[in-house]
């Protein structure tokens, strides 16, 4: 980050092509827009100050409400515009629809991401491992993100990355996403879930393919299964936690986790509602 | 026997809210020794609480909004001071439990008590002078709808020393909002003062709407009709389409929250997906309901001060009814990011946008309303061109976030946030102050201080732009809404700036009591004799000022638009020339402030689950609800004697035609 301005980062920051085409997007209808907004505004300004009532030189047609050419224009630009615009958003929805696949001459790698209270867990179920709070992937491999929650309704978000998507109990949404450079980037939940939302966060940490190998080799050495009682104690683990790994993984438990609609992270009260662990701290 | 309520509930280890409760009884405590030792009561009691007089009642909606802004606006300045500081591992001087119920109360008051409380206030006092007409439909359930809207606020403020409030951002997500994740009172709050202010805004929609429908002075045709009686027709329509969907969500939450229902819960097939689209479903045209009362405002003030007709009226007309229809057809923009799909979300990207098609008409004939004008650089015309050009800036980025996949990098961050203060600041702030200025000298008789009028107008607009822009660039490098803290350091510049920009809005704040006490003081000096300071254009401004409360002691008699205008130029036809034998005009009513007194007592025991309380207040609300349909004799006749007598104090002979 030490190489660039201050604020170049987020979305104007983009490391993918999903984040670069949406600045594309967010930066050409900018531009449209400010061809009308910007003369609206200075004419605003000028009719404000020709047209004062001091000024005598000025004319005065304290009748004149209406004129046909007028008419048309002003009806007929804004409608070109949003044509215009509304074909990028038609066009903009299909191509950066987030569960639509990315071209790539490499395989497309499945992540699932699981929310919690206020964590991430990644699971890699192809590769047997998971982590919490911190996201690896290889450079120039697509990835396409299975989210669910096990809690209240996030949003995962790489702002660097490009598109966000809810992470809903229940419920499986999907996003694909690719880093195009090696880095780290941050990530976060952009949907307020709760006390300990704003330590909600994560690193993605994008490398190299070799470099990815052997990151996967050291987790696994890890000799930390995510079993059930191991996703129980996760789930109920009060305050900010640091990055972590698992070694192995219970293939089954992204798809109990949706089937339990999250239910199985609450911690039943004998008299009752189900009441979600306190955070410490704070 | 008290439910959920005990000695716990008061926050004695929270010092902020605690003083901040403790002050509020205080204030009070001391203004109501004050009325008692003034002996103010007797009149207080006959000219305002009872009173069924639309122009009183709309006097004390923006009375509400004020007081409510404060509150509002304490919150911004808590949260804007927090993130100033909570950056690169600081925690700033909020806990999370507590920053939550700021932003959350922020919002609610904000939209809910000072926002809409604004507009209603300024619709209910101009519309019926704008008709020509002495009195809404409904009087009695006029001040029923303004004190269901002051229990409201009521009980939000009592959530600050008894109890909590919500901790789930201003629309109670579920499942955040539901009993498993929000066990305490807070979110019941919530829920209970909006379900009873909501029923007061639904009746002032209902009776503002059939006023504009079926109450207009004789020859005043709907195209003959102020534009801001349009804006005023559009939004009470989408009230009496939209909240009745509100009403319903929360009556479902409040099933899941108390009896155990799962509508929206994770467990047992609840969807909570299904309250965002209805929350959303009343959220988007509950944007328009605010707006297009401020265009009305606007187009008064731009069509009085350039001494010009507005532009292109029926354009006007037809782009207001526009974003009246089309506004209930774009709410799925609030949430793209839920992975709806690519059609779903291009469909409603597209509606979307459509809707700048007539609000970018309105903007132009604002503009050419200008153009060829005469502009008087009076503080509401100063409002109105803050408003052109700040809410253009706002409509932009409006455009932006309907781009779905611009959305999904820019959702819920704090460039949203910046978005929709930019529309609500700038577009229904903007046209509320300008509303105030406006018609103040109607209301009261004498105008507000000018200078100072102006510097309050600087101070939000300059303070504006400081506090909001650097929001827009947070929001492209990242930084998402509700955050308590942050780690970036970059960020933290930006954050002070916008600190500024909230300083500077509260100089504006204060310079509005201000000018308020000095205008007050010196009113003598800024007697409104005329009837009509600002060179009017309708009939609003053909009566004296305050106006009686008959309104028209001779009913006017319209043929075409602009009536007073023309009128003062001659070319309009001369009013009736006879005074009427006699008025009606309606008697006072207490009703609305008793049901208002036991509609806190029913929401404040549901909140607290005192059962036994809250059947005593249902049964006293209802008794007198039902008590009220009893009561024949509502009017009282206004001899002309009394009329005339008015008119001659206020400078206007017999001869008025």
């Amino acid at each position: 980050m030490a190489d660039r301005s201050w604020w170049q980062m987020g979305v104007l920051d983009p490391q993918g092509p999903v984040g670069h085409a949406e600045h594309t997007i967010l930066f050409n209808a900018t531009i449209v827009m400010l061809g009308i907004i910007g003369p609206v505004i200075i004419l605003t300004l000028v009719f404000a100050a020709w047209y004062r009532a001091s000024n005598a030189r000025a004319t005065y047609w304290p009748d004149w409400n209406y004129s046909g050419s007028i008419e048309i224009v002003i009806w007929s630009v804004p409608t070109l515009i949003i044509l215009f615009l509304g074909g990028m958003a038609w066009i903009g929805s299909h191509d950066l629809d987030p569960g639509r696949g990315l071209a790539s001459p490499t395989k497309t790698m499945t992540i699932e991401v699981v929310s919690l209270d206020w964590k991430w867990l990644f699971i890699y179920p192809d590769q047997g491992l998971a982590s919490v709070n911190q996201l690896v992937i290889p450079v120039g491999t697509p990835v396409q993100f299975r989210l669910t929650s096990a809690t209240v309704m996030n949003s995962f978000f790489v702002p660097q990355l490009g598109s966000q998507i809810y992470t809903m109990a229940g419920m499986v949404t999907t996003l694909n996403l690719l880093a195009n450079h090696a880095g780290t980037y941050p990530g976060i939940s952009a949907q307020f879930s709760g006390d300990g939302f704003s330590d909600m966060k994560f690193n993605v940490r994008a490398m190299p393919a070799a470099d990815f190998q052997q990151w996967l080799a050291e987790a696994h050495q890890a000799n930390k299964p995510l079993d059930a009682a191991a996703f129980q104690a996760l789930a109920h683990q009060p305050g900010k936690i640091a990055p972590a790994l698992y070694s192995s993984i219970d293939g089954a438990l992204f798809s109990n986790v949706v089937a339990t609609a999250g239910q199985s992270a609450l911690t039943p009260r004998p008299d009752g509602p189900l009441v979600r662990p306190k955070m410490n701290g704070s | 026997m008290l439910g959920r309520l005990n000695w716990s509930a008061i926050p004695f280890d929270q010092p902020i809210p605690l003083a901040a409760f403790g002050m509020i009884i205080v204030i009070g405590v001391a203004v109501l020794a004050l009325i008692t030792v003034k002996g103010w009561w007797p009149y207080l009691w006959r000219e305002w609480i009872t009173s069924v007089d639309h122009k009183r009642i709309g006097v004390m909606y923006v009375l509400l909004a004020f007081v409510m802004l404060l509150r509002g606006f304490v919150d911004a300045a808590m949260m804007r001071s927090q993130l100033a500081l909570a950056a690169n591992g600081a925690q700033g001087y909020l806990p999370p439990e507590h920053y939550d119920q700021i932003f959350s109360t922020h919002g609610t008051i904000m939209i809910f008590f000072v926002a809409m409380t604004f507009m209603v206030g300024l619709m209910n006092f101009a519309v019926p002078l704008q008709l020509g007409v002495r009195d809404v439909a409904f009087p009695v359930l006029n001040s029923v709808s303004f004190w269901l809207t002051a229990a409201g606020a009521l009980l939000i403020n009592i959530s600050l020393g008894v109890g909590e409030f919500a901790r789930t951002g201003w629309l109670a997500y579920p499942p955040l909002s539901e009993l498993a994740y929000s066990p305490g009172v807070g979110v019941d709050y919530y829920l209970w003062s909006l379900q009873i202010s909501g029923v007061g805004t639904l009746l002032s929609g209902i009776n503002l709407t059939t006023t504009i429908l079926k109450m207009r002075a004789p020859g005043m045709g709907y195209m003959r009709m102020p534009i801001f009686c349009w804006t005023a027709l559009a939004s009470n329509l989408l009230i009496i389409a939209a909240f009745p969907i509100l009403t319903a969500t929360f009556a479902m939450l409040l099933l899941d929250r108390t009896l155990g229902f799962h509508f929206f819960t994770n467990a047992a097939g609840g969807n909570a997906m299904m309250y965002i689209n209805l929350i959303w479903a009343w959220g988007h045209p509950e944007v328009y309901i605010l707006i297009l009362p401020a265009f009305g405002v606007f187009s008064e003030v731009i069509s009085t001060f350039t001494g010009k007709a507005i532009f292109s009226y029926r354009s006007m007309v037809i782009a207001t009814m526009a974003i009246c229809v089309l506004s209930f057809m774009v709410w799925l923009h609030h949430f793209f990011t839920m992975g709806a799909g690519a059609d779903v979300n291009g469909f409603f990207g597209i509606m979307t946008m459509i809707i700048a098609v007539p609000t970018g008409v309105k903007v132009f004939n604002w503009l050419f309303t200008l153009f060829r004008g005469r502009l008087r650089f009076e503080s509401p015309a100063y409002w109105a061109l803050g408003f052109m050009v700040t809410f253009t800036i706002g409509g932009m980025t409006g455009v932006l976030l309907a781009i779905p996949p611009a959305d999904f990098v820019l959702h819920n961050s704090l460039f949203l946030v910046a978005h929709f203060h930019n529309v609500i600041i700038g577009g229904v702030l903007f046209g509320g102050f300008a509303g105030y200025t406006f018609w103040f000298p109607k209301a009261f008789g004498f105008r507000l201080d000018e200078r100072l009028g102006k510097a309050i107008f600087w101070c939000w607009f300059v303070g504006f732009y400081l506090a909001f822009m650097p929001l827009y660039v947070l929001g492209l490098m990242g930084a998402t809404r509700r955050m308590q803290h942050y780690d970036e350091p970059g960020w933290q510049p930006l954050m002070i700036i916008a600190l500024i920009g909230a300083i500077i809005i509260l100089a504006g704040i204060v310079l509005t009591i201000v000018q308020l006490v000095v205008s007050i003081r010196t009113r003598e000096q800024r007697r409104d004799t005329t009837g009509d300071p600002w060179d009017g254009r309708t009939l609003e401004w053909s009566v004296p000022s305050p106006p009686p409360p008959w309104n028209f002691a001779v009913q006017p008699i319209v043929d075409g638009l602009d009536a007073w205008w023309a009128k003062k130029h001659q070319t309009g036809k001369a009013y009736a020339s006879d005074y009427p034998v006699a008025i009606p005009v309606p008697k006072n009513s207490s009703v609305g402030f008793f049901l208002a007194f036991f509609a806190v007592i029913l929401g404040f025991s549901l909140i607290w689950h005192i059962w036994w309380l809250a059947g005593i207040g249902f049964l006293a609300f209802a008794a007198i609800g039902i008590a009220q349909s009893w009561i024949d004799s509502e009017e009282d006749d206004v001899p002309s004697e009394a009329i005339i007598a008015y008119d001659r104090a206020h400078g206007r002979g017999e001869a008025q035609a």
